[in-house]
């Protein structure tokens, strides 16, 4: 609705071309904003330190040391050289912690944002382009599993569940496959009335083939933005549940977790609630950047 | 045709929520994990969990179990809270309250701050202040209010201590109420210092619940007004020697915020949601920090109670809104 003024009329064809036919298009487009290289870029260095943890964290993220507990950040009175962002309570490196954190968040947002993507895209593609009774079908599911209040939803399923990153994973792609499968719907819908469609019919093309290779492809670039928009959801879910206790093991270095004990210990480390805080804020803005960047350039209908 | 409309959703709206009662039903029963697990003794012998179990219900058949929360959620009987050991509705009206007033007053500020800056964005628009508006709004459009709630804390009780950190109210003051809406009623009985304490104690749970929605607000009001302000009748009073800020909010604002509240409705659901985690962090005693314990717990009659609890209040603003834009509605006024 909001710029739709601002897309022209031929908006629907060029879509198609630039998810079709010109590739480089949208690479240079991309390159182009600002927004998308600056969030995308601070994404792959997230994922670099995911991988390379144990490479560049200076601590092992476990490791206590009592004679230099609740030492503050570098620059800060009473640091101490080798903990740039001070320690935690049991005297264990805080960016230490945060970096091997990014393991947790960054698995939780790509296992669980690519399930709800699936789910959702298999059911949004069935019910676009079947309609009738599947469609039907769909659409009240839907509704009635976005009646549900998301929060206390994912928390009811966690305690189900019992805790543990897969079940942050499943309630996670419980919740929001309902996000990829309105999106999607709609998407087939409209493409399936196109001129393509119907002359990929015309040639003898069958359902099945038609929606795998002319529907799909053409629902993609919304689809990919989408699930980076929901990467950021699912860190920040990933986060509030283990805020609450209910992730995976206090063992593992999470961002919630460690979210946590900061705000337990607020007054006395208030670098151990800051820290992590900020991590998560800081990727949450990345992932919603980006997810909105790709939107703007991959697919004009998104902005309607 | 008004009447209609409402009817016809509040119908729906019953189904919605007889549906909601059915699956949290059904997921908690049929899933495996065991309230009367987590009630027991290391001590107790089967014939004590037998007991146990039989004393709550547990033992008799589902359907048998199902039937007897319905009759008892029409007539207002949730049964007893296995960890608090109440009557669940008298906990939740007991609590109900405490959310209510934080919830309307993060609406209310939401409204005021999202509405002040989208009109300052509509009579800067494409100047580079509103180019500076946006790019601030797009990251509070993206901050959820988990974060919102932290980074306060760190501000408001950490760096600059002026805030309370957690609770409703001091308990030297939380004395001589007749209901439990305390910041309203201590309002309307002008005992204003009282007020003053509550409010201090709801600000940053507020805030943090109104950042996000105000962002949304800034957004959608915004284009709306941008819309209104090229119309035909705010060009006539233009001509006419309107100034800008009172063509914005006489003129262009009257049209605009319909759409703005309709959409304002739906998202005031996501704000109600959102009241769980950060009551929680301010150990604000609403239902929604309530809801967080009962799940630790698995305090089956609690939970249940929560969930239909929380979808009425979701299906009622979606009921009101309905009402709202159908009356707003000049085209679906004379049908």
């Amino acid at each position: 609705m909001a710029e739709a003024s601002a897309v022209p009329a031929s908006a629907r064809d060029g879509s198609d071309a630039i998810a079709g036919d010109h590739p480089p298009r949208v690479v240079t487009a991309l390159v182009r904003d600002p927004k998308v290289v600056v969030a995308g870029g601070f994404i792959l260095l997230l994922i670099v330190t995911a991988l390379t943890a144990p490479l560049i964290a200076a601590h092992d993220p476990l490791e206590q040391n009592l004679l230099l507990a609740t030492v503050p950040p570098a620059g800060f009175a009473d640091a101490e050289p080798g903990h740039v962002l001070g320690t935690d309570g049991l005297g264990r490196d805080v960016l230490s912690r945060l970096i091997f954190g990014t393991r947790v968040s960054l698995t939780v947002a790509f296992v669980a944002a690519g399930l709800a993507a699936l789910i959702g895209t298999v059911l949004g593609l069935l019910a676009g382009y079947r309609g009738g009774v599947v469609d039907t079908l769909v659409s009240r599911l839907v509704d009635v599993w976005m009646a549900f209040p998301p929060v206390l939803l994912s928390i009811l399923l966690v305690a189900v569940l019992g805790s543990g990153i897969h079940s942050v994973i499943a309630a996670i792609v419980v919740i929001d496959w309902t996000r990829f499968c309105r999106v999607v719907r709609a998407e087939t819908m409209a493409q399936a009335r196109m001129d393509y469609v119907v002359a990929a019919r015309t040639l003898g093309f069958s359902r099945g083939a038609v929606l795998c290779r002319e529907i799909l492809p053409n629902v993609a670039p919304v689809l990919i933005a989408l699930v980076t928009l929901e990467m950021g959801i699912a860190v920040v879910v990933e986060a509030i549940l283990s805020f609450v206790g209910l992730s995976v093991s206090s063992d593992i270095p999470t961002w919630g977790g460690m979210i946590a004990e900061g705000r337990q210990t607020v007054h006395q480390a208030w670098w151990m609630l800051a820290a992590p805080l900020a991590a998560l804020f800081a990727t949450v803005v990345a992932f919603n950047q980006l997810g909105d960047g790709l939107a703007r350039t991959l697919d004009p209908v998104l902005r309607r | 045709m008004w009447l209609a409309i409402v009817v016809n959703r509040a119908v729906m709206a019953l189904l919605t929520l007889a549906g909601v009662a059915i699956v949290v039903f059904v997921l908690l029963r049929v899933v495996p994990g065991d309230p009367v697990a987590m009630m027991i003794s290391p001590g107790a012998g089967p014939a004590d969990i037998a007991a146990l179990k039989a004393h709550y219900g547990l033992d008799a058949p589902l359907t048998t179990q199902f039937w007897i929360w319905i009759k008892g959620a029409v007539t207002g009987d949730f049964g007893v809270s296995i960890s608090l050991h109440l009557d669940v509705m008298e906990i939740l009206f007991n609590r109900l309250p405490a959310t209510i007033e934080l919830a309307v007053l993060a609406l209310i500020v939401a409204l005021t701050i999202g509405g002040a800056i989208a009109i300052v964005g509509t009579l800067f628009r494409r100047t580079i202040a509103e180019t500076a508006i946006d790019g601030i709004n797009s990251i509070f459009l993206a901050v959820p209010d988990f974060i919102w709630a932290l980074a306060l804390v760190l501000v408001f009780a950490v760096a600059l201590p002026i805030l309370p950190l957690t609770g409703r109210i001091d308990p030297a003051l939380a004395e001589g109420f007749s209901t439990r809406f305390y910041l309203a009623e201590s309002i309307l009985t002008g005992r204003f210092a009282v007020s003053s304490n509550i409010l201090a104690h709801m600000a940053m749970p507020t805030l943090a619940l109104a950042l996000p929605l105000a962002a949304v607000i800034v957004r959608l009001l915004k284009q709306s007004l941008k819309e209104a302000m090229v119309q035909d009748y705010v060009l006539l009073a233009r001509i006419k020697g309107m100034s800008e800020l009172r063509l914005v909010v006489h003129e262009a604002l009257r049209n605009a915020v319909g759409p703005t509240l309709a959409l304002t409705g739906v998202q005031f659901t996501f704000l109600v949601g959102g009241t769980v985690i950060v009551e929680r962090i301010f150990a604000y005693p609403g239902i929604g920090n309530l809801a967080i314990d009962a799940v630790i717990n698995r305090d089956f009659p609690l939970i249940q109670g929560l969930v239909l609890m929380f979808g009425l209040i979701f299906i009622l603003i979606n009921v009101a809104v309905d009402a709202g834009a159908a009356a707003l509605n000049p085209r679906l006024a004379h049908g």
